[in-house]
């Protein structure tokens, strides 16, 4: 089985038995950013692409397909126009707040990159409260949605952030809760330890109904939380032009939009981790034949493939639904996920206790 | 006497403490051109709406007192130009009333065709349109699929896809094209065959119905002391259906429904909306079959002269009643011409519809008013 561990076993072992273990963790620090900003840049350019593809396919038009072939480098020539474009501050504005939000919410997303597993022995920092470390990291990013809405001296913004800072933290509540279902499945707050915890079938299947209950809710509370439609109303176009970004431009909004899919791409990667069983392959309980089969598809294959398939999900409701009312959003939260979800615990509970599950 | 401090606030325009004044437009994505509102805030709820208009102000009423009465419904085209042929038809019939002028048959059903194939095109473009509103952008695609079949048969008869100039005091300018009917049935089937997938994504939709439901609701009695008409005051169960009411052209001789609902709420605009294009297609089933042969226009004479007098005629349009008053001196040109259109009155109400509601709300009532701004301001 082709596995990218032997890659990065050995970089290790070359560089901690030729320099001081410092200079070695250093170099693998730098190693380790270089990585994280190129999949940064790559992520954004597929992701975009692959929203424009989609909606175009649902659309029943072609979506780009100019520039590059199959209009691969449509992204490319738009994030090139975005860093050439001026980036105008309002008059008014609060100069160090509006400068400093983007890069806090593209910070929050980079923080938010560490304990990923994305394949098997590739991840960048194990820790051991890695669920706790996720959940904390996210709910950082509505700091930066209020500090752009504050800091524009916009109306429009204003209502925006406002809006995201009351989506964002009730949706934080049945996100984490449905999070913890798998904790107690697991007994481990640990990424790769629940990863492990897959390899004869993942939680999604193991887990009964409750785990269906809590993916589907992870799948809607992460949707709201990433304001993407039919929760975008901190954005909300047709109500807001352009909510709480609707003063940036040039490559502060770039840093906005980009924030906005890694922000997916890492939602989607956490809960294929936890329901998904991460870059652990298909199997399915004593087919030896199928399970061999499946173990030759390389981990970061699964990974991904999983991830995208998230991903696909959350885009398919953006083109399909329309967006939700501010009370109707709270309500559907407040009313029915937060219950249902806290219900859910305590049925999972029983169940990791009884041992019910496989 | 005020003080300096007390004028200044005054003139700030911002009224008691805890509210805020936002514009919506005359830049915005909501309202579908240059129309500006005034919103008064309590957070998210709106106290107070005001429209100020004037932005595509072009004097079009003006204009027409210095052109002929075959000119000036050129002009007309681009008042609501979404329903470019009736607002036409409405101007041909005044003067035709004027004149006393006979329509042949012919023309009759071609002009019934053709404002029928404009409801729906109208129609069609408002359902995209105000899902937009309410975020969906999918399902403008899909009508536009449609829409654009509609327009290509109006490009091979009248040569032009939305600013149509086709009918003339008399009849029509030209004979249909020669594929025009194969077309148009070709269209019939295709539109009832797809129009399932707007009940699939829009209608049946949740979240589409939970922001439309109870949403906007205005009485039948508001919906008359506003002058609302067409499928908004249909919407509250308003008869109101002129093609009913009085009859003009060939509209005695088809047998339709006037769709009525008595809810009076956003949904109801919808539903009264996509069930008016189901009642254009029985029209138009109706007549392509049966256009009858003979002239497309009657003789008349090369300059129109109207006799002095008042004139005053009103059509349905896809957007409710559009009445045109000629006042004549006897001369080529009108003394004076006003037009009663549709989207002022119905603009009229959103504040009694939409006060106290969200913002949300309002993108949802205003939605399915279906303002077009060029025709509130002409």
């Amino acid at each position: 089985m082709f596995s990218l561990e032997s890659i990065t076993r050995s970089i290790h072992h070359w560089l901690y038995g030729n320099m001081t273990p410092t200079l070695a963790l250093l170099s693998e620090c730098v190693i380790i950013i270089l990585l994280a900003i190129a999949l940064f840049a790559a992520l954004g350019l597929v992701l975009v692409l692959m929203e424009r593809k989609v909606a175009a396919h649902i659309q029943i038009r072609l979506g780009p397909n100019r520039v590059g072939p199959g209009g691969m480098l449509q992204t490319a020539a738009d994030t090139l126009k975005l860093i050439l474009k001026e980036g105008l501050v309002p008059d008014k504005a609060d100069k160090f707040l509006f400068n400093l939000a983007p890069f806090l919410v593209m910070m929050v997303a980079m923080l938010l990159l560490a304990p990923i597993a994305f394949a098997k022995g590739f991840q960048i920092w194990d820790i051991n409260i890695g669920v706790l470390y996720v959940s904390a990291i996210s709910s950082l990013s509505v700091i930066g949605v209020l500090m752009a809405g504050w800091a524009s001296n916009n109306k429009y913004s204003l209502l925006g952030a406002m809006r995201s800072g009351a989506q964002i933290v009730s949706y934080e509540l049945s996100a984490g809760l449905s999070i913890l279902t798998i904790v107690v499945l697991t007994g481990s707050l640990q990424l790769s330890e629940i990863v492990a915890s897959q390899e004869n079938g993942w939680w999604l299947f193991k887990g009964h109904i409750p785990a269906i209950i809590s993916f589907v809710i992870f799948i809607i509370a992460v949707t709201a939380e990433t304001n993407r439609a039919p929760f975008d109303l901190a954005e909300a176009e047709s109500e807001l032009t352009a909510g709480f970004h609707t003063e940036y431009s040039g490559m502060r909004f770039a840093l906005f939009f980009l924030a906005e899919y890694i922000n997916i791409f890492i939602v989607c990667g956490i809960g294929a981790t936890l329901f998904l069983g991460g870059w652990m392959p298909l199997h399915i309980g004593h087919w030896e034949g199928f399970n061999h089969i499946m173990d030759y598809i390389p981990s970061s294959v699964w990974f991904f493939g999983k991830t995208f398939f998230l991903i696909f999900l959350i885009m398919w409701f953006r083109w399909t639904f329309p967006r939700l009312r501010i009370d109707q959003l709270l309500n559907l939260e407040w009313k029915y996920l937060l219950p249902i979800s806290m219900f859910n615990l305590i049925l999972v509970t029983v169940i990791a206790i009884l041992g019910w599950h496989f | 006497m005020y003080t300096q401090t007390e004028i200044i606030k005054d003139t700030t325009g911002i009224g008691s403490e805890g509210e805020l004044v936002i514009n919506v437009g005359p830049q915005h994505p909501a309202t579908h051109g240059v129309l500006h509102l005034v919103i008064t805030l309590n957070g998210e709820t709106i106290k107070k709406i005001e429209p100020h208009l004037g932005y595509i102000h072009r004097s079009i009423e003006k204009m027409c007192e210095s052109l002929n009465y075959r000119q000036f419904i050129y002009v007309t085209s681009r008042m609501d130009y979404l329903s470019a042929h009736i607002n036409n038809q409405a101007c041909a019939l005044c003067v035709e009333k004027g004149m006393q002028i006979e329509v042949p048959d012919r023309a009759k059903v071609i002009r019934v065709l053709m404002a029928e194939l404009t409801r729906i095109a109208s129609h069609e473009l408002w359902l995209g349109a105000m899902a937009m509103d309410l975020g969906a952008f999918t399902p403008f695609f899909y009508t536009f699929r449609e829409r654009e079949l509609i327009t290509d048969i109006m490009e091979e008869t009248c040569g032009a896809r939305l600013t149509m100039n086709y009918m003339t005091p008399g009849g029509v300018t030209f004979d249909l094209h020669e594929d025009f009917q194969k077309k148009v049935k070709q269209f019939v089937i295709q539109f009832k065959e797809k129009v399932t997938e707007f009940e699939d994504l829009v209608t049946n939709n949740v979240i589409f119905r939970n922001r439309t439901e109870g949403v906007g609701i205005i009485s039948p009695a508001d919906a008359i002391s506003y002058g609302c008409s067409g499928p908004v005051a249909r919407a509250s169960g308003v008869v109101s259906d002129l093609r009913k009411i009085a009859p003009y052209d060939a509209y005695d001789r088809v047998e339709f429904e006037e769709v009525l609902d008595t809810r009076g709420d956003s949904f109801a605009r919808y539903i009264v909306r996509v069930k008016e294009m189901m009642q254009s297609i029985r029209i138009i089933e109706q007549l392509i079959d049966n256009i009858p042969e003979g002239d497309f226009q009657a003789k008349t004479k090369a300059v129109l002269k109207l006799p002095k007098g008042e004139f005053y005629s009103r059509v349905e349009t896809a957007r409710g009643e559009l009445g045109v008053y000629i006042v004549s001196e006897g001369g080529t040109t009108p003394y004076r011409i006003k037009f009663r259109s549709p989207g002022f009155s119905n603009l009229s109400a959103l504040d009694h519809m939409a006060s106290g509601s969200k913002i949300g709300d309002l993108m949802a009532t205003m939605g399915t008013l279906d303002l077009v701004i060029p025709d509130i301001d002409r």
